[in-house]
Parts: C-alpha cells; structure tokens; sequence
C-alpha cells in the first residue's frame, strides 16, 4: 500500500510517479517520494509516501481535517475541531498563541483588541509591516485565514473591560488572557473566577526581556485555572519585550488551552 | 492579630484593611487578584474589606508585558 496525498492508494509492482499523476491529480506540478523531490520516472516501492501536489491550490476542507487527523489522531482532532476559544489582547502573546491554535485546527476563535498595528509591535508580534495602520482583529484574522481557512475567526474590535469579557466571551471551552498591562490580567482573573467558572483560562504573567527561557513555567492556581510565566519579569524591569520568550510564554498558553481541551486538567 | 498570606503567618494590627495590607507589601492593588477566605474580592472592596484574626488571604500578582 501507497500513501498518497494522506491516504492510502494502493502498490502495484513497477508502477512510477507519473503514472499516480495521471491516475489521481494529472494537474500536479510539484512531485514528492518521501519527503525528496522526483520526476514522474521515479520507480515507487510498496510502503512509499507520496505527495502531488499543484503549487498554489488550495487544499479542501476534507483533505486539511485528514491531514491533521493524520498527525493528531481523530479522537484528538475531534474535540479540537468542536472547541472555542477566546484570545484577550492580541499583541506579542495573543498573536502568536493565536497562530499555534490554528495551526492545530481549534474550530473557532474570538479575538478581542481595540489596537491599530504600529511599527514598534512588529518585533514581536505577529503582523507584517504591510500591515501597519490596520486593527490587530482584521491583520490578525487576514493572517490566520491564510493560514487555516477552515477555522471560523470571530473578532471584536473594543476595549474589554469585566462586563465586556463576561459578554463576548461566555460561550468559549476556554479563555486565554494576553493582555499587556497588569491590572487588565488582573480585571481578567477576577472576573473568570467570581463569574465565569464553566470556562477553562489561562493567563500570563512574567515575560519580559532576555533571561532564561526555562522559567517560564505553567502553573495551575484552580481546577481550570493556569497562569504562565516566571511570575517576576515585569515590562517596566527586566526591560523590553523580545518576540522569543515572549513566544515561549504564548506557546505555553497555547499548549495549555489544548490540554484542558482534550480533558487534561494538569499543568 | 494573625493572619496567613500565601501561606506565611503575619502580624497585623485589628482592622487592617486588605488595601493597607497591599500597602505594607508595596504592591499596587490594581494588579492583584486577592482571595479572602476562598472568596475572590472584587476590586472595589479592597478598601472597605477588613481582614480579622485567622484569615487566610490568597494573592495573586501580575506584573506587565505581553
């Protein structure tokens, strides 16, 4: 057995690439024998993985859920496929963890900013320098629909406040908090856990500058509740915020969400 | 009077308020997240909450950046 752009396809002996082309895709351009690039000669031998590909078609919904059921598993990719989760303030930390869990196929994001792209964000944020002068939510979505076009993004371009996150982010399986300021994670906090304890959180605290990357950690403060980062390197002290450890901090906040998703309420 | 902050014991005088014990320790309210007792406190009761004898207080600090 072959498989073929993800699934299986089945061997006859001394068949080669070209004759997969004309069977299953005579469009393809692009000819992959596991993981090498061939011509249509190349001979295949059973087990082989190949991939046709026609440069700058975009996959269908149904081939991009298969691709990640491949690596994730279906019962994995099911109930990231069924989640919702709400993003709070889109800059180095929202960004990012918002590009991870597309890139993973969650099923819906809403994300919430009141911000306009400005040069001194592209350092560590994930916007492009064409995209200075548009707001975080449609840069953001424009990027992540790029992406992953099969995942529903939901944006809310307002300043959140208690009532406002209550509101807009009722619903979701889980709520991360990437604001940047502290008494806006603290607002965040308060009001997850005095009003809002269906919804899974994890917010961020500790981030800044350049020391080591392995204190940043994941704790977990409640059943559902987790706070990322090494607790002590504040934006005003430890000096600048720089994209890789802050991308640490996202990644943990991101791979946080995932685990309480898939029912794994541990840090 | 006694009370337990994130798990160490400290003296305070009767009728602290839980913004003057904020105060002592030199962190500004805003950034805190402060349970009494297992009950979250919303922000505009720092002032008027006055922590009593046995009290177990609970904070949470953020600091900025993101």
């Amino acid at each position: 057995m072959l498989t073929v752009n993800e699934r299986p396809y089945p061997f006859r002996e001394g068949m080669r690439m070209g004759d997969l082309v004309d069977e299953i895709k005579p469009q393809a351009d692009v000819l992959l024998l596991n993981g090498m690039v061939v011509s249509r000669d190349a001979l295949l031998q059973d087990g082989d993985i190949c991939s046709l590909i026609h440069t700058g078609e975009i996959p269908s919904a149904l081939e991009m859920e298969q691709a990640l059921v491949a690596r994730h598993s279906a019962g994995v990719q099911e109930k990231l496929r069924k989640a919702t989760v709400g993003i709070m303030g889109l800059g180095g930390l929202g960004s990012a963890a918002a590009v991870s869990l597309v890139k993973v196929g969650i099923g819906r994001l809403i994300l919430a900013d009141h911000d306009v792209v400005v040069l001194s964000n592209i350092h560590r944020q994930h916007y492009c320098i064409d995209q200075i002068g548009l707001r975080k939510t449609k840069a953001l979505k424009n990027t992540l629909v790029h992406i992953n076009p099969f995942v529903a993004v939901e944006t809310r371009d307002v300043k959140l406040d208690s009532r406002l996150i209550r509101e807009i982010f009722a619903g979701v399986d889980v709520l991360l908090e990437c604001f940047d300021n502290p008494a806006m994670k603290a607002v965040a906090l308060r009001t997850v856990l005095n009003h809002m304890p269906q919804v899974g959180y994890v917010g961020a605290s500790g981030l800044a500058g350049f020391g080591t990357g392995n204190t940043i950690q994941t704790r977990k403060i409640r059943p559902g509740v987790y706070i990322v980062g090494d607790d002590e390197s504040d934006v005003r002290t430890a000096g600048s915020l720089l994209a890789p450890r802050v991308g640490i901090a996202a990644h943990h906040q991101a791979n946080q969400a995932v685990r309480i998703l898939l029912g794994i309420d541990e840090a | 009077m006694q009370i337990i902050c994130n798990g160490q014991q400290r003296e305070l005088e009767e009728e602290t308020s839980l913004a003057a014990m904020l105060a002592m320790l030199e962190l500004d309210p805003n950034t805190v997240v402060a349970e009494v007792n297992k009950k979250i406190i919303e922000r505009d009761q720092y002032e008027d909450l006055r922590l009593r004898d046995g009290d177990r207080v609970e904070l949470i600090r953020f600091v900025g950046g993101g």
